[in-house]
This record gives structure tokens, sequence and C-alpha cells, in this order.
């Protein structure tokens, strides 16, 4: 028995963590945003205070440090390490609140096509960044960063067969087809929502798709730990900071309670997490089970820890101006996607034969 | 990273699982099959009956050295025994407060001659050790505590004075730990001594009166004059020394909220019952198995946590103050999971029976080891680094 991830582990995590921590502040994050009013008038983003191509500087660095590839086999091109690799990698891209689909494109797209045996031939492409892949899991049409990818995979249950499918998109997406972004809550997901599609041949199904699958949400999860770890940091310093009645507002009793039961969810829920990718790992026939616990458990830590975060800043917190939106916004849209708490609840649920 | 048990500790469960499984039934046997509380009179008598099967089996103190009757566990083997422990249904420890709470400080802070003497009949249950923290006016606020203890140098010994309260199961123990000021001038935290102290001296007076549950858990104990020899037992009464009571009795309290005194093992046995009620009553309540399902995470995570926790501390990384964060942890889940409990059983959770008796208890835990608002206070201020004043 040893819970605990390993030096090199650890090493790759905290490379990931300085370039991220260089290349994507928020106001790179930010830059994401689209700027101007949305249909409703509404002024949802700061208006890019950083250079856009920096936005992609972000992910090109990524690919250049081969952790595009994590997942994927050597003979592929890629690093071909396991989920217990790359989780803490997508902890760290919850953290900034990345703009990009790391988990899709890393985590999903990647080791299926290569799986499948890379039959379209865009596998290297995806490695290096180049194309970048969106997943639509269980049945969702809304395609993050659509405008974006240029490889568009479903993952579904087949109703007859009770098997889990993954296929390719007809035609894909391309860039440029005049996709419209949707009016969404994050609009730094600069998500399309599409209207139909064709779907193309099955890239996977059964084993390999359900693998797929629990990956996606096993690297969904571990960004909503990332961003409750956030979240709870940021406001750490921001009510250490903040004076009220001539002291600072943390020391006042109801505000340390709020971030202790933010700290007590994020302490409970990050451990399920690394086990999730622990059995992911290992090929443990509870995989599904603690996916599935991770994905619950980990949405409700960071929705716990946004609204926390957000009740201690005040109004400071209530607007566009702070960061605080970028991630709590992004907490709640990947608390839902990839299964929401309630269907991953039910999939334990029956497992523990309920 | 590697969640599998080796060869040896699954062969460390098998054995603890056959004996358990023996002994216990065999124990109820001996009492036809009427087991009762063990924090009642009638039940205590019943349950040190328990404690010295588990002694004698080489089970009471497995994680302790052999020479204080343990059997050298290591901290997973730990684990696994108070797994197999719950999972098999055995009792709660009526030996738990001198186990779990006063033996670290004994290993800790005691002389070879204290730990010759206490560790053993602590563990089979000659001496049964209660905890003397709380006074009528020093509850959260420990450190104002008043009980004193003065020195009598001419006939070798200290006089105490004072009142403490909330003793769990005072009535029935025949020793008491405890936090006594022997520095009259003294306030707060300076001045204090953690003595240990035999029930039966002249001027000892202990009352037990009814917990919530019904349970006579509780006691009082009044301390008038009453003259405690520093020949009391081998090595003094004295654990660490005079002065310097806190520190040593802080060692304790983390003791209390973290891992020792209320294992994972506990609480993923409860969940797992929780899931069979569940299915014998034939749920179709989608929220209400909803929060089965929540609760068994629950408790699952506490286990993943506390295994996460045993790995870092070997790796030289302690938890510290984090051991707040597991107090409130489990003290919720155990809430959270007898309210379930009681609501699958629906209008015949008014009846007593396991779960209600389980759900009167629950409600303490975010009281006693420190009330959870108080663990809050320190998760914030020492885990998050929020600023005291
Ligand atoms: C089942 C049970 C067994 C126990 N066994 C023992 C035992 O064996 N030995 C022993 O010594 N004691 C024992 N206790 C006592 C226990 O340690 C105390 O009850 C506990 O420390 C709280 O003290 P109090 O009851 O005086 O409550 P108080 O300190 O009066 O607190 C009352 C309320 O005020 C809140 N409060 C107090 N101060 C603060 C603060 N600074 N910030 C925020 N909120 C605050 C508390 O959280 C609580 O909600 C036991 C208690 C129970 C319920």
């Amino acid at each position: 028995m040893r819970f605990a991830f390993t030096d090199d582990q650890h090493d790759l995590r905290d490379a990931v963590r300085d370039l991220l921590a260089k290349e994507c502040p928020p106001e790179v994050v930010r830059a994401a945003w689209p700027e101007g009013t949305d249909a409703h008038g509404a002024r949802k983003g700061e208006g890019a205070r950083a250079d856009p191509s920096r936005v992609e500087r972000v992910w090109a660095a990524l690919a250049e440090m081969g952790v595009l590839g994590v997942a994927v086999p050597e003979e592929h091109g890629g690093l071909g390490l396991s989920e217990l690799d790359w989780v803490l990698l997508a902890e760290e891209t919850g953290y900034v609140a990345l703009p990009h689909p790391f988990v899709e494109t890393a985590a999903v797209a990647g080791p299926l096509l290569a799986t499948a045996g890379d039959p379209d031939g865009v596998l290297a492409s995806v490695l290096d960044g180049s194309r970048r892949a969106a997943v639509l899991p269980l049945g969702t049409r809304l395609v993050p960063w659509g405008d974006a990818v240029t490889l568009l995979l479903t993952l579904d249950v087949d109703p007859a067969t009770g098997e889990w499918v993954a296929r390719r998109v007809a035609d894909g997406v391309a860039r440029g087809d005049h996709r419209a972004l949707a009016d969404v809550v994050d609009a730094g997901r600069r998500t399309v929502q599409l209207e139909a599609w064709r779907a193309g041949d099955r890239l996977g199904a059964g084993g390999d798709a359900a693998l797929a699958f629990d990956r996606g949400a096993l690297g969904t999860a571990a960004q909503l730990v990332g961003l409750a770890r956030r979240m709870i940091d940021l406001t750490v310093g921001y009510v250490g900071e903040r004076r009220q009645f001539g002291v600072p507002i943390g020391s006042f009793q109801a505000v340390k309670h709020h971030l202790a039961d933010a700290a007590l969810q994020l302490e409970f829920a990050a451990p399920a997490v690394h086990r999730a990718a622990w059995s992911l790992a290992t090929g443990a026939a509870t995989t599904h089970r603690d996916v599935s616990m991770a994905k619950a458990m980990a949405s409700d830590a960071a929705r716990r820890a946004g609204r926390t975060a957000l009740q201690c800043h005040g109004a400071i917190g209530y607007t566009t101006e702070y960061d605080l939106h970028l991630f709590l916004k992004r907490a709640e849209v990947l608390a839902r996607t990839w299964g929401d708490p309630a269907w991953h609840r039910t999939r334990v649920a029956d497992a523990l034969a309920l | 990273m590697d969640l599998t048990w080796s060869d040896d500790e699954e062969a460390f469960r098998a054995e603890a699982r056959a004996w358990l499984q023996e002994n216990l039934a065999a124990w109820r046997d001996r009492h036809d099959g009427r087991i009762l509380s063990g924090d009642t009179a009638e039940g205590f008598a019943q349950h040190l009956d328990w404690e010295r099967t588990l002694f004698d089996g080489g089970w009471a103190v497995v994680s302790w050295p052999e020479a204080h009757g343990g059997r050298a566990a290591s901290r997973w083997e730990w684990l696994i025994f108070e797994e197999e422990y719950y999972r098999a249904g055995a009792p709660p420890r009526i030996t738990q407060n001198g186990i779990f709470l006063l033996a670290p400080t004994v290993f800790e802070y005691g002389t070879a001659a204290q730990q010759d003497h206490i560790l053993r009949r602590m563990a089979r249950g000659d001496d049964l050790w209660c905890q003397g923290w709380s006074e009528p006016d020093a509850g959260s606020d420990l450190a104002s505590l008043s009980s004193r203890a003065r020195r009598d140098d001419e006939r070798g010994g200290w006089v105490l004075d004072g009142q403490k309260t909330w003793t769990t199961r005072g009535a029935f123990c025949t020793h008491l730990f405890g936090l006594f000021r022997t520095d009259p001038d003294s306030e707060r935290h300076r001045g204090l001594t953690y003595l240990l102290v035999p029930l039966d001296l002249d001027g000892i007076t202990v009352r037990g009166f009814g917990r919530l549950d019904g349970d006579e858990g509780f006691a009082e104990v009044f301390l008038d004059g009453a003259f405690l020899p520093d020949d009391a037992l081998p090595g003094g009464p004295v654990l660490g020394e005079v002065g310097a009571g806190w520190s040593v009795a802080m060692a304790t309290t983390s003791s209390e909220r973290g891992l020792t005194l209320r294992s994972p093992g506990r609480f993923t046995a409860t969940a797992d019952r929780l899931a069979d009620l569940y299915r014998e009553r034939g749920g179709r309540d989608p929220a209400l198995r909803d929060r089965v399902v929540q609760a068994w995470m629950h408790a699952e995570a506490y286990r993943l946590q506390t295994l996460q926790t045993v790995t870092a501390d070997a790796d030289g990384h302690p938890a510290g103050a984090r051991s707040s964060l597991v107090k409130l942890w489990w003290s919720e889940l155990d809430v959270a999971l007898h309210e379930t409990a009681l609501d699958i059983l629906g209008p015949d959770a008014e009846l007593d029976g396991p779960w209600t008796k389980g759900w009167q208890f629950a409600l303490s835990g975010p009281i006693y080891a420190g009330t959870n608002e108080i663990q809050r206070n320190i998760a914030a201020e020492r885990v998050l680094g929020l600023p005291r004043k």
C-alpha cells in the first residue's frame, strides 16, 4: 500500500505548473473571452487584457513540452504515460482555468485514436497541437472551444445494446466553417452549439469507448480539484488583506468557518480523484464506480469552493473585473459536463446494487 | 502508487477476521446473546470480558510493541484490523480513552517505569482510564480550567481540589488522566500539570449521570482535598514535566481528533450496513438512494484520505493541524449515515435499535473531541493560515 505520487510524477506536474503560471495567468484566460456584448447586450468579459496570441501560445507550449501526448503510446509519438501521470497535469490546467480542451485532446482523443490505430492519420497533428479535439459526451451538443476544434468525437451508450460507443463526427468541425459561438456562462470556453451532426465511423466501442469516457470524467474531476484549490487560495489571500472593522476579515469566525468547510470538501475529494486515476491505470474492476465517485465529489467540492469564495469576497467577487468569476463559472460548467453529480451518484448506486 | 495490500497484509486480515468471528460468537454465547451497552453499569462488565478476550488473543493493541502486550503491527495492519473489527460488528472499545488517548502520550512522554506499569494493565483492562479535561467552567476554553493540585512535600504528593465533568465512563473507571493547575498564580495554559489519578483516593467522589441516549456514560468527578501520593503508581503520577501539562495534553488531543480515536473502518462498516438496510427495506426512493450513495462515498473518501495521510506520514510529512479537518469529516459523516438510516426506517425509527442508538451517539460527535466550531477555527488558522485577530 502506498498512496502517493512518485517524484517523477511530481516533477512533471511541477514543470507544467511552472509553465502555466508563466503562460496562463488570468489575463490570458480573459483574452480568450470574446470582446463586446452578447446577444442580450451583456458585457461578460472585461475584454482582452493580454495579446490574444498568448492564448495560442499556451497551447503551443504544452504541445512542445509533449504533454498533449502524455497518454499516447510512444510508438504513436506520445509520452506513453498513465492516468497517474496526467491526472496531476489536469489538476494544474484546472487551477489556471486553461482556455483549451486539454482533457478532451490529451486524455480522451489522443489515447482513443491510438487504440483505434489512428484510422484517419490525424494523431500526429493532435500531438503537435495543430489539431484540437473536442468530445460530445452523453449526447450533449455543446462543443467547448468549438471555434478551434478540428476533431470532434461523440461518446454515448447505445440504448439498444447498453454498450459505450465512440464515433468521429463525420467531416469533423473545420476551422472557419462559420460556426457561431453560443452565448454561454463561461464565454472563455468559446462554446459552439451544434445543431446536428452526421455520425461517422466507430472509433471504438465497448471497453475502449467506456475507458475513454472514464478518462474524460476523471480529467474533468481533476480540473475541478484544481479549480477548487485555486478559488480557496485566491480567497485566503484576499481575506488576509481586506480589512473591515479595523481588522482583516479573515480573522472573523464566520469567514473562517466558510473557508474551513470549503477546504474540508477539497481535502476529501482530492484523494477520491487520485484513487480513480489509480483504478484506471491498473484496470481495477471498480473503475466506473471510482471514477464516478471522484467526479461527483470533485464537482461538489468545486461548487462549494466557488460559493464560499464569492461570499467571502463580497461584491468585488461579483464583478467581471475581478478574476474570481473566471474560475467560478468554469467550475459550474465542468461540474455539469461529463456527467453531473447526480448522474455519477446513480452510477455509484448501480455499482453498489442499490 | 499502489493501492493493493501485500500477501502478508492479506494474511493478517484473514487471521483477524477468523479470530474475531469465532471469539465474538463465543463472547455473545457467554452472555446468552444479551449484550448490553458498555456505557451502562450492567453492561460494562460484559464488555470488560470482551476486552480481556481481545487482550488474551493478542488483539487488544495490535500496533503496540510486544513488550507492552501488542503485536508490533504496522500502521497499515492497524487500519486493516480496525476495518475487520467493525465489519465483524464488534462493540466500541470501553478501554478506548486509555488505549487511544492516554497511551500515545505515555509512549511519548512517560518514563520507562510508567510505561511498564501503565500500558499492559491498560490494555488488559486491569486499569480503566477516563479522560479528565472538561470542567464546569472550562469546556471549549480548556486553558481556563481551575482544578488545582497543590504540592505537599511533607507527605510526598499532591493535594487535589476542584471538579471535572462530562467524564466518559468515569463512573466505571479506576483511573483518571487530566490537567491540573499546579501553579496557583498561573493563567491559561501555563502552570498546568498532566496528572494520573487513581479514582479510589479519599476525597474523590464520582457521580455518574445519563447521557442523551440514556446510558450512564457521563460522570462528574469531585476532588475535595484528595491526596495523590508520589508513589500512587510506579514512576509517579506526573506525565511529562510539572508545569508542562498543556503541551503534553496537546499530543493527546491530536490523537483524539485524528486517526486513532475514530478510524475509517468504523464508518465504512456503517456505510456498508446502510447500503444493506436500503436494499432490505426495498428502497425505491431515488432521493433516499442518493443520500445512501453520498454517505457511502464520504465514508470511502475518509478511508482514502487516511491511506494518503498514512503514506505521507511515513514519508516524513505529518498531517499536523489537518487532523481538525479529519474530525469535522468523521463527525458529520456519522450524523449523515445515521440520519439517512432513520429516514429509511421511516416511522419504525421510533423503536430502539442499533440505528437509533447509533444516531443518538453520532449526535455527540460534533461536540466531543473539541467542538466542530473549534475545529473550523483551527483549520482556518493553522491549515489555511488565516489571521487570528
Ligand atoms: C459524548 C461526550 C463525551 C465527552 N467525554 C469527555 C471526556 O471523557 N472527558 C472530558 O474531559 N470531556 C468530555 N466531553 C466534553 C467535551 O470535550 C466538551 O463538551 C467540549 O469540549 C465542549 O465544551 P462545552 O460542552 O463546555 O461547550 P462550550 O464550550 O460551552 O460550547 C458551547 C457552544 O459554543 C461554541 N463555542 C465555544 N467557544 C467557541 C469559540 N471560540 N468559537 C466558536 N464557537 C465556540 C461551541 O462550539 C458550542 O457550539 C464529552 C462530551 C460529550 C458530548
